[in-house]
């Protein structure tokens, strides 16, 4: 067996036993925040793709969050029941893509299926990532920087500035995704150890994925964009769509981050497309190291799961801004390495460690 | 749309444009020096106006702004000195994060400070209601002083950069580092004399305009993005197209309101960014030559 299955094994069975130290510890209460860390990791991981193996640099994955959860969160509540006669309408309803269910107040709603909202936000994710993408990933630098950035704000600006989207309020009251019959993903305290699961069972899939993707062909490959662009051009490797592919890529695992976040939590506001959070994202891939699954992995883990818990309180952002600066100034290869003790010993002797670039 | 409403909002652009293009400048200033954008250009305005507002409440106005940028230029000082300075040719992917991270550490230090709220100087002659009839287009006077002060900060920076030793040295930084240190320039104290510089002309921005735009803690980010917006339009480190660059998007958000929603403003200035960055990344008043980017 590959190494890399027994390090997934090893994950399992750590996420597991957190489950257990919970349920020992009578505090399952813990496993609300987990779960939505679990949600966030599934961004982090497709992020750390993107940043560390492929060496381009996002500040608008908020953005890409943003799109998945307010479509899921539009579809599955906008009240389609008045326009029942209408031909497209019925046609949805009869194709099982529209689903009625009964509202607060005991009359019938009818609205996009929670799984067909699901494949509409990805889609779209998927195509906005797409149709920028392009452009976008020939800048560099400064450049690529702010044009995500730009991005990033144009999703908050949109999100905070539509009325049909809430405005500063977001959409609340978004029903639970039935994924089959009896699973659901919800708040609900009763399907809370299901939920834990179900979401760290998905990180899992999408660190599984990554892996093969790294340890493939296409992972060398950005392996060498990431090292040196110009050289990989040179040597054969399509770099414009290996970049687009990862940027499309991380963008979907975004999107979906946000269906399922939103689903989970039962609404979604305009903060969550702040530029904050894709700062708070890209400290996290940075502290972990960039080009490491794990470390990110970890980091995301640690990291989300203090801040949901308000451990930080009101300092919450500018922790994540000190983490920034100190990673960057005094290990920009990230806390999570396999060389850390060499640096500390290094440290430790009174050499300031030197530079070997990013 | 009659002939007075479309002057109004011309003023009413030229007036934005003027601050965006004192955030512009200051991008040209530190990139000229050191090839970093710095990402907290912004922070700058916000804290210029936020500290002209404190020191207002037991100095006289022309002396709180003095104060205000004063200390503003210091804590440019020291944010060189102690994130940039020491560092080994940085990768400009760390140079970005480092500078949004700073740009978050002020702007949370400025939350926890002044608190959510904004804040407004006062305007500087007359009131909030006075306004000055130009044939026709009544002009608040608070838009005299933001264009009038934004006009003789872009002179003195042109004749600074042209017959100051400071300022030659500076240049002489910005197109070759090694042949400065040669000549016996010393490149280190210039790359903080460009970030006290700049933020100095930050904060007088901020100080200057917040009568009419109100600053708050959170203010600082969207003036960074429309700042490096113009920055790119009239070409990277090039301030004096920085500034009718500054107009032309001032101008293009201020009509765009008479047909989007307000909210949706700030979307304008950064789809411009994007076309901009994708069609012509070198500006529309620079030319495609690297060279001509790397010249004040």
């Amino acid at each position: 067996m590959k190494a890399r299955y027994l390090q997934v094994l090893a994950f399992v069975a750590l996420v597991s036993a957190i489950q257990l130290l919970t349920r020992v510890t009578d505090s399952a209460y813990h496993l609300t925040q987990l779960t939505m860390t679990a949600y966030y990791s599934v961004l982090i991981i497709g992020l750390c793709m993107l940043v560390g193996y492929a060496g381009q640099i996002s500040l608008g994955h908020a953005g890409f969050f943003c799109i998945g959860g307010y479509i899921a969160a539009f579809l599955t509540t906008h009240d389609l029941s008045m326009h029942k006669g209408k031909p497209l309408v019925a046609l949805l309803s009869k194709t099982g893509i529209l689903a009625s269910r009964p509202d607060l107040y005991g009359g019938n709603l009818l609205t996009f299926h929670s799984w067909a909202a699901c494949v509409v936000a990805m889609l779209t994710a998927l195509v906005i990532a797409w149709v920028i993408g392009g452009p976008v990933l020939k800048l560099k630098g400064h450049y690529l920087a702010m044009a995500t950035l730009g991005f990033g704000t144009i999703v908050y600006r949109i999100a905070l500035g539509t009325t049909l989207l809430g405005a500063a309020d977001g959409i609340s009251d978004v029903p639970p995704f039935w994924v089959l019959p009896g699973i659901e993903i919800s708040g609900n305290a009763s399907v809370r150890v299901m939920n834990y699961y179900i979401a760290w069972g998905l990180v899992t899939a999408g660190v599984v994925l990554l892996l093969n993707l790294i340890h493939s062909r296409a992972g060398r490959g950005l392996a060498a964009i990431h090292g040196a662009e110009d050289a990989a051009e040179a040597m054969g490797i399509p770099t414009a769509r290996y970049k687009l592919n990862t940027f499309v890529l991380s963008a979907v695992f975004a999107a979906l981050a946000g269906v399922l976040l939103t689903h989970y939590n039962g609404g979604i506001g305009p903060s969550e497309a702040s530029v904050m959070k894709s700062v708070r994202y890209l400290a996290i891939v940075a502290i972990g190291g960039m080009a490491n699954l794990w470390g990110s992995l970890f980091m995301s883990l640690v990291l989300n799961y203090l801040s949901l818990r308000g451990y930080f309180g009101t300092y919450d952002d500018a922790v994540f801004g000190c983490i920034l600066i100190l990673i960057m100034l005094f290990a920009p290869e990230g806390l999570i390495r396999r060389s850390i003790l060499k640096d500390l010993k290094r440290f430790v002797s009174g050499g300031v460690a030197e530079e070997t670039g990013p | 749309m009659n002939i007075d409403l479309f002057f109004q909002y011309v003023v009413a652009g030229i007036t934005y444009g003027t601050v965006y293009a004192i955030v512009a400048i200051g991008f040209n200033i530190i990139y000229n020096a050191t090839g970093i954008i710095n990402f907290a250009q912004g922070e700058f305005v916000m804290l210029g106006g936020m500290t002209a507002v404190t020191f207002h409440s037991f100095l006289p106005l022309p002396l709180a702004i003095i104060v205000a940028v004063m200390v503003v230029t210091i804590i440019g000082a020291l944010i060189e000195v102690l994130f940039i300075r020491w560092l080994h040719k940085p990768s400009v992917l760390r140079m970005i994060i480092i500078t949004i991270g700073i740009s978050i550490l002020i702007r949370e230090t400025a939350l926890h400070i002044w608190g959510e709220g904004v804040q407004a100087l006062p305007y500087f002659t007359g009131t909030s209601v006075s306004a000055l009839n130009l044939g026709g287009v009544f002009v608040s006077p608070q838009v005299i002083w933001v264009v009038g002060i934004g006009a003789i900060v872009v002179v003195l920076l042109n004749v600074f950069f042209n017959y100051t030793i400071l300022g030659r040295q500076l240049r002489a930084c910005s197109a070759n580092r090694d042949a400065a240190r040669l000549c016996g320039i010393n490149a280190k104290n210039v790359v903080t004399f460009s970030f006290m510089l700049s933020a100095a002309i930050g904060a007088l921005g901020g100080s200057i305009v917040s009568p009419i735009t109100y600053v708050q803690y959170d203010s600082g980010t969207p003036l960074a993005i429309k700042g490096f917006t113009v920055a790119i339009l009239g070409g990277l480190g090039n301030s004096t197209a920085a500034v009718g660059a500054g107009m032309i998007l001032g101008v293009l958000e201020s009509f765009s309101i008479a047909v989007l929603p307000a909210a949706y403003k700030d979307v304008i200035a950064i789809v411009i960014l994007l076309c901009i960055l994708f069609i012509r990344p070198s500006g529309i008043f620079g030319s495609t030559e690297a060279a001509r980017l790397k010249e004040f």
